[in-house]
């Protein structure tokens, strides 16, 4: 698998480095001439001085037989155009985009980039994930359908406790996929009866998730 | 019409000067505030300080209700970004923006964007000059 990566800031650096160890066929560019003359002292001739979003530059970096586009440089604008013109210009199928402003994200999706990575949601999301106190966990976004994946924690003053889930009026598009309890995991069926202190691990439509949250954590206060 | 322009240097002030002089409702976006010293005195469009590829800043100068959208920062992957949130986001009817770069014009030109390309409009007016006023010389 041959991977291009353009945008030599900490980041590119070490997903260069890191993709070079698992052995990968990686190759570098970025911009400034400064940083590509040290990182070709530590990779060798798999960096190259450019703007990626020429295809001068893609062209010489063989985009036309790569099979990734990662870019990961500090400006989204230009993040995106690296990628659209993998794509179009070299038919590159896979093209991966860092996303600096997460309000960003929904953008490239629409725009036809295959996976976006935005690190100020994925630190959110961990910071989520790592405070018990919240009771409904927003875990991870699936691209098709607008699915997402949540995490509910059902406290003892939840309208859902002790009902067996076949009476629970889940919104249309939700399912209740796993239930946490006391460490164990349960598949649940229509007469499994929730607990409090159960985490219910959700898959739902995006747009229930607000309907969702009130039905298995209470009215908001 | 209201028109909404990302880029307040010479080809956007002068644009911007234009449209109101013929009535048009002109918002100017642009992330430097010396960059309004190129507009007239008392110019009566709406004046936005931030950058055209934040849905924010674009929402307060007016793109939910624009008729037209014109992206002339000096930066081509800004236009290019700012002209596709204006396309696919807020289906603003008329979106142009320029693109310096031939290479990427052509892409951008077959992904349906309006794309003005100065470097090739240049380059093609210059050679057809040099085409016409030909000089002959006759070499002994």
């Amino acid at each position: 698998m041959y991977i291009i990566v353009v945008g030599g800031g900490k980041v590119g650096y070490y997903l260069t480095k890191t993709l070079v160890n698992e052995g990968y066929e990686v190759f570098l560019i970025e911009k400034n001439p400064a940083k590509v003359q040290v990182y070709r002292d530590r990779f060798g001739a798999i960096v190259m001085q450019g703007d990626g979003a020429e295809v001068a530059t893609l062209a010489a970096a063989g985009a036309g037989r790569a099979d990734v586009v990662i870019a990961v440089t500090g400006d989204d604008e230009d993040n995106l155009v690296i990628c659209q013109m993998a794509r179009e210009r070299f038919g590159v199928r896979r093209t991966i985009a860092r996303v600096n402003n997460p309000k960003n994200e929904e953008l490239f999706r629409k725009l036809g980039i295959d996976v976006t990575v935005s690190q100020t949601n994925v630190i959110l999301s961990i910071i989520e994930q790592q405070i018990p106190e919240r009771p409904f966990v927003h875990l991870m976004a699936l691209r098709h359908a607008d699915l997402a994946i949540v995490e509910a924690k059902v406290s003892e003053d939840s309208p859902v406790i002790h009902q067996p889930i076949w009476q629970i009026e889940l919104p249309p598009e939700a399912i209740i996929t796993a239930i946490l309890r006391h460490g164990d995991l349960i598949i649940p069926t229509g007469q499994t009866v929730i607990e409090p202190g159960d985490e219910l691990i959700i898959v739902t439509k995006q747009q229930r998730e607000a309907e969702l949250r009130e039905l298995i954590t209470g009215p908001a206060a | 019409m209201r028109i909404l322009i990302v880029g307040c240097g010479r080809v956007g002030s002068r644009l911007a000067t234009e449209f109101v002089a013929e009535g048009h409702r002109v918002s100017m976006v642009d992330q430097r505030q010396e960059a309004f010293r190129r507009l007239p005195d008392r110019f009566p469009g709406q004046l936005v300080l931030g950058t055209g590829i934040d849905e924010d800043v674009l929402r307060s100068a007016g793109i939910e209700s624009a008729d037209v959208f014109i992206a002339v920062t000096e930066d081509d992957n800004t236009n290019i970004m700012a002209a596709q949130i204006a396309q696919v986001i807020y289906r603003v009817p008329k979106v142009i923006l320029r693109i310096y770069d031939p290479e990427r014009a052509e892409v951008y030109r077959g992904l349906g964007l309006t794309v003005i390309c100065p470097t090739r409009t240049v380059a093609d007016m210059i050679e057809e000059q040099v085409r016409q006023d030909r000089p002959v010389r006759v070499s002994g």
